[in-house]
């Protein structure tokens, strides 16, 4: 069996080989080996970053607070919608762009929803689990709508997309009245910053609550493989009894979902939503979590985790950039080099040098024996 | 160099990882000669040809082309067409968005610019001479993929080459453009080109070529003169044992039994679909093997997709045991025990980054529901025991199905259907592009399940293969059905002259 | 089944598309109210315009203008000020108003140059860029419409306008940065958020404490970044600052969203901040939630930046109409600082939007 191998990630495992190159060639590699290394420049050069202290928030509870906790808490909403950018990458080969807009749109749903429509509300007019359940039906039509135009219409994903990316902070501002609402309610804000009594964010609670959502339905339904291999080849699957198109369409509901969650995360952090400029660029972070995860951009096969673990790593490296005072409006910079760095490691090019390299040392061996 | 080589390659190796590709392996291409290059899949012949056009490094060994000093550098394809050597592969290699002529000539001209209207009547000029059908402006992907192989040839005839290397060029040509095809290359043989040329077809093999260099398992079994070798001879050293006797699987297998008693197992009444064909009558019984014949193009596929529901059926009744069904979608058709393995084994049929567990079971678990995934031990189980069952060569159950052979890849959608337990199964060209041990394996299997009481329609561009598997074959012309040919009628000039209609 | 589904989906957003492209007036109707209270001025105004007839509009009794302005979806200051001019120029008013907004430079030229040809009396314009507007200016005054700015100025001759209505963006810096030295800290230890960079209310807020920061040995940036006018951007910087464990007793945020941001991530942990708190809370903009927070005490100071240039453009207008050309052309809206101490209720309800 002589079949050519491109891709060294799919190469079979040689008992010669040594642990390293089995693990460089894992496709968590990279995005372990960057947070080893944030982990490792922030233990030289203050080790004080991981400290964790309890506090008492103004409400009196005793908090966790520290940066480790920052970077758990605010990557939250990325992680969420990175899990559904993956899904949607692998079944359409492509991104929504619009997911930022979208959050805005949800945002804004559930806002006006506890609001009752007024621009400043004390206590909830609807009882908040409506308010997010409407949240999350809206984004999933909207979802639909994404999705109907990829798998329906056939249009590029990220050109149909643009369609919402445009108008949503339009649709959200309309959703309330132009007006910036805001929620005064304790109880609206526990979401995104305490349950009383518990001293970890809750945002760090509703994120392993959808990971572990999404690895039960991994687990126990046939998402992955279905989404997996109409990415991959639509046609074969057409002809295995799939419907490539409503897969696809699943796939961007999905994110529909992921991102009403995000969007209710990041406004009960608050209480408040300023439409034109909530997760502004949110997009970019998730799409690049999905790549720094070790997935292809152009769909098929996907690690999930890749793409969790990705989220974490970019929050990591925002949440070290601000504590060194590099300037926020820097931060697309550093994450440039992160994009250049990826890009670069996964050129066909790069891949076989690499692979080359690899190879090298197990021919001597052969050869000697 | 020896006198009149124009290629010689010596102690060529190469690795992948766990696998020797090619080991020690010689070469030699004389001026004026068709060469064939003969193997199983997984021989080695590609890889062998992937190193001497510089797509693969090599790990050993050296090429020597005439008039070039000593041992030839070649790290690219770009290097082997400089020094003169062209190929055109099994799987097309253009790019389908551009023209013919444009096509023709990238990655060809000098300079920054481009002389459009001098590359269009150029190409028009070599498509002529070649008799292709095909204009210069056209758009290659709205070629026939026959039209589209035999640009790729134009290509590279026309780029002055001292070798041209043709891997498996035949696979999607009909009868006639095979025929073009080899004048082509005799012409070219008469012009002192050296042509390497691989191809399954042992029927091609003995029509043109002058020598033949087999290989096995990576290995060198050796270089023959034609004439000296008899094609049980050849097909035992590819083997690399005795081969049975191939006329005769039939009387081995025994065959099905044709239950004509009962109500057939399918039955389509004026059947058709929006790929144009015909509509069309057709039937199958328990226990029966029939087929769809014709020229490529003819509407073969068509019509076993139109029962698969593979394209959109526009008409027609479909009979399932005697009941009305309505086939309109594959999944209907695969929960009334129908299986179809695509002739575009690449396009239609693998899933190529999953791995072959997950190709094996695919079917079965699509018809069992999204919500009733197969344990991890369960998939495990039912891809071990048909790796096992069809010998399928594969590391392990988790490689990746792209990785595998043509042949393989092949037995891995049939373990496919065969695990969803159909009473009736397409096989579409299953024997197209794949090695000739797994082609008469394939046929095995076919009579054996016909024995078993199923039925199988088998479509295959070898009219031998029709012969020794089928009892009933549906002749095919011009996106219609033209004939019926069973029992005596069987034979390979009857056939033919159904296909070509006219004077019966 | 499922292409049906698809349209119906297709059709709903065009329909939520459409809706949402309506809805521009709607913010005009919901704040009617403030622009009640100034119906006597207007009155006022107009009467004498009634009695001198020379300089009454060609167009019977409505004078014509046209309105352009920014996208009001830009920020709730712009969605005020949008409002405000919408509810200001209205036919009970005596104008016959056309308005168009765009963050488009070349859109707003294109269509300040159609206003123009159609002969408006007045040319009410905030423009998105500072160049470009030469031509139209030009054949603004050879058509003999008068131009008047607000909101934000363009790079032109000051005679090719009868007027600007702006905010004067260093003088609310300055302010902030005066009231904030007069607190007296021994220390002035500041987490300074800013907005977007480059644009004029970062660059004049920004200008005015840079220049006292340099200044002063007790005065001391902790940080200094742009949270691009979010809020959660505002929160996360301000977090970071306190897992560093660096001391601060100052946020200087330059819009209200943004201090409303690092306020959530003082609450988080429990630091104490505005009238009895150790943190001082400073913002800027005319948010009534910000009013309310600063009447609380849970900020100490708000920086009043008016949006609602709207009554005063009426007053020049009617002016000009009357013959009375206005006594400086750059006018600056009246703004001032709120302090928590002095705040009343009577300022939320004036100034709050």
């Amino acid at each position: 069996m002589a079949a050519p191998v491109k891709d060294p990630k799919i190469q079979v495992k040689r008992p010669d080989e040594s642990i390293f190159k089995r693990l460089t060639r894992h496709q968590l590699f990279i995005p372990l080996a960057a947070l080893a290394l944030l982990v490792l420049f922030n233990l030289i050069a203050d080790p004080t970053f991981f400290a964790v202290t309890v506090k008492e928030n103004s409400l009196g509870n005793p908090v966790l607070s520290g940066n480790i906790i920052s970077v758990l808490d605010n990557a939250s909403e990325l992680v969420i919608l990175a899990i559904g950018m993956t899904l949607v990458t692998a079944s359409s080969g492509g991104q929504d762009i619009s997911v930022g807009a979208a959050m805005a749109i949800a945002g804004s749903v559930i806002l006006r929803m506890v609001c009752g429509g007024q621009v400043s509300a004390d206590t909830m007019q609807t009882p908040l689990v409506l308010a997010v359940l409407v949240g999350i039906l809206v984004s999933m039509i909207f979802g639909a709508f994404n999705g109907a135009l990829v798998a329906y219409f056939k249009i590029q994903p990220m050109v149909a997309t643009l369609i919402l990316f445009t108008a949503g902070r339009s649709i959200a501002a309309w959703i309330n009245n132009n007006q910036l609402p805001i929620i005064n309610d304790l109880g609206f804000k526990y979401a995104g910053t305490f349950l009383p009594g518990i001293p970890v964010p809750t945002p760090i609670f509703i994120t392993i609550l959808v990971i572990l959502l999404f690895w039960l339905a991994l687990k126990f339904t046939n998402l992955g493989l279905y989404t997996q291999s109409v990415g991959i080849n639509a046609n074969s699957s057409r002809l295995n009894g799939l419907d490539p198109k409503l897969i696809k369409l699943l796939t961007y509901v999905i994110l529909g979902v992921c991102v009403a969650i995000a969007g209710f995360v990041r406004v009960s952090r608050s209480g408040s939503i300023n439409y034109s400029r909530i997760a502004e660029n949110i997009e970019m972070d998730a799409i690049l979590a999905v790549a720094l995860g070790g997935n292809a951009l152009s769909g098929g096969k996907f690690n999930i985790y890749g793409s969790i673990l990705g989220a974490y790593v970019i929050q990591f490296l925002t949440t070290t950039l601000y504590k060194y005072e590099v300037p926020s409006t820097a931060l697309p910079a550093y994450k440039a080099v992160v994009v250049i760095l990826l890009v670069v490691l996964s050129a066909p090019v790069v891949q076989e040098k690499l692979a080359s390299v690899r190879k090298a040392p197990a021919k001597a061996a052969k050869e000697v024996s | 160099m020896q006198q009149g080589a124009v290629l010689e390659m010596r102690g060529i190796c190469k690795y992948f990882p766990g696998v020797r590709a090619l080991q020690d392996v010689d070469f030699t291409l004389r001026e004026g000669e068709i060469h064939a290059l003969m193997g199983e899949n997984g021989a080695g012949k590609s890889t062998l040809i992937k190193v001497l056009t510089g797509v693969y490094p090599k790990d050993g060994g050296e090429v020597r082309i005439k008039g070039v000093e000593g041992a030839a550098v070649i790290r690219s394809p770009q290097d082997a067409q400089n020094a003169g050597i062209s190929t055109v592969y099994q799987e097309i290699t253009l790019c389908p968005n551009l023209t013919v002529a444009e096509n023709m000539y990238i990655g060809r001209t000098k300079g920054a610019g481009a002389n459009w209207k001098a590359m269009n009547s150029g190409a028009g000029k070599i498509l002529e001479s070649l008799g292709i059908p095909a204009s210069p402006k056209q758009q290659l992907g709205t070629c026939s993929i026959a039209v589209q192989q035999m640009v790729a040839i134009a290509r590279a005839v026309d780029m002055e080459c001292k070798v041209l290397i043709l891997d498996e060029p035949t696979s999607s040509l009909d009868e006639q453009e095979v025929i073009k095809l080899f004048g082509l290359m005799r012409d070219l043989r008469a012009k002192g080109v050296g042509i390497i040329f691989v191809t399954h077809f042992l029927e091609q093999v003995y029509e043109v070529c002058d020598r033949i260099t087999v290989l096995r398992d990576g290995q060198l079994v050796g270089e023959y003169v034609i004439e000296d070798l008899p094609r049980v001879q050849l097909v035992s050293k590819m083997l690399g044992k005795e081969l049975d006797d191939m006329a005769d699987i039939k009387s081995e297998v025994g065959g099905g039994q044709i239950d004509m008693e009962g109500v057939p197992v399918l039955e389509a009444e004026g059947l058709c679909s929006s790929a144009g064909i015909k509509p069309f009558d057709f039937s199958i019984r328990k226990g029966e093997v029939n087929g769809f014949t014709g020229l490529l193009g003819s509407g073969r596929s068509e019509c076993v997709r139109a029962i698969f529901g593979a394209d959109r059926v526009t008409g027609g009744n479909v009979k399932v045991d005697g009941r009305e069904v309505r086939i309109k979608k594959p999944l209907d058709a695969m929960k009334q025990g129908i299986g179809y393995l695509p002739e575009d084994r690449k396009g239609d049929g693998i899933v190529g980054d999953l791995s072959v567990r997950e190709n094996i079971i695919l079917a079965l678990q699509v018809m069992k529901g999204f919500f009733r995934p197969f344990s991890r031990a369960q998939a495990e189980a039912f891809a071990d025991e048909y790796i096992k069952l069809l010998e399928i060569k594969t590391a392990s159950a988790d490689t990746p199905i792209k990785s595998l052979s043509g042949g393989n890849q092949q037995k891995c959608i049939l373990a496919r259907w065969l695990l969803t337990d159909p009473r009736y199964l397409i096989l579409d060209e299953p024997t197209r592009g794949i090695d000739i041990g797994t082609k008469i394996e394939i046929q095995k299997l076919v009579l054996k399940l016909a024995a078993e009481g199923k039925s199988v329609t088998f479509i295959s561009s070898e009219i031998d293969e029709m012969l020794r598997t089928c009892s009933r074959l549906i002749v095919m012309r011009d996106r219609k059905a033209v004939g019926e040919l069973k029992g005596a009628d069987l034979t390979q000039s009857k056939i033919m002259a159904t296909i070509a209609g006219g004077d019966e | 089944m499922k292409k049906f589904f698809a349209l119906i989906l297709s059709l709903a957003m065009i329909l939520a598309l459409a809706a949402c492209g309506g809805n521009n007036n709607q913010p005009a109707n919901d704040t009617q109210a403030p622009s009640d209270t100034q119906e006597p001025a207007n009155n006022d105004a107009q009467a004498p315009a009634d009695t001198n007839e020379p300089a009454a509009p060609a167009t019977g009794d409505l004078i014509t203008v046209g309105v352009i302005n920014n996208d009001p979806n830009e920020s709730g200051y712009r969605t005020a000020n949008d409002a405000a001019m919408r509810a200001t120029f209205t036919e009970e008013n005596g104008y016959k108003a056309t308005f168009y907004n765009n963050n488009d430079a070349a859109q707003q030229i294109a269509t300040a140059q159609q206003m123009v040809q159609d002969e408006v009396d007045f040319l009410l314009l905030s423009p998105a860029s500072t160049t470009g507007w030469d031509t139209v200016l030009q054949d603004a005054q050879a058509a003999g419409t008068q131009v008047i700015l607000f909101d934000r100025m363009l790079e032109a001759d000051e005679s090719m306008y009868v007027a600007a209505v702006v905010s004067d963006m260093p003088a609310e810096g300055k302010t902030a940065v005066d009231w904030l030295a007069a607190q007296g800290l021994d220390e002035y230890n500041i987490i300074h958020i800013q907005g977007h960079m480059g644009s004029d209310a970062q660059l004049g807020r920004t200008g005015a404490l840079d220049e006292k920061v340099a200044a002063e040995a007790n005065w001391n940036y902790v940080t200094q970044q742009t949270a691009d006018w979010d809020e959660a951007t505002a929160r996360t910087i301000t977090q970071s600052v306190i897992d560093s464990g660096k001391p601060f007793n100052v946020i200087y945020a330059e819009n209200n969203g943004m201090a409303r941001g690092a306020v959530a991530a003082l609450d988080a942990n429990g630091i104490t901040h505005g009238k009895d708190g150790d943190v001082i809370v400073m913002g800027f903009d005319s948010d009534k939630w910000a009013f309310e927070a600063v009447l609380e005490g849970s900020w100490n100071y708000m920086g009043l930046c008016n949006p609602l240039q709207a009554d005063t453009v009426d007053s020049i207008i009617k002016d000009l109409v009357a013959g009375n050309a206005p006594a400086q052309k750059i006018i600056y809206t009246p703004e001032q600082g709120f302090d928590c101490e002095t705040l009343t209720q009577a300022d939320v309800d004036t100034y709050g939007t």
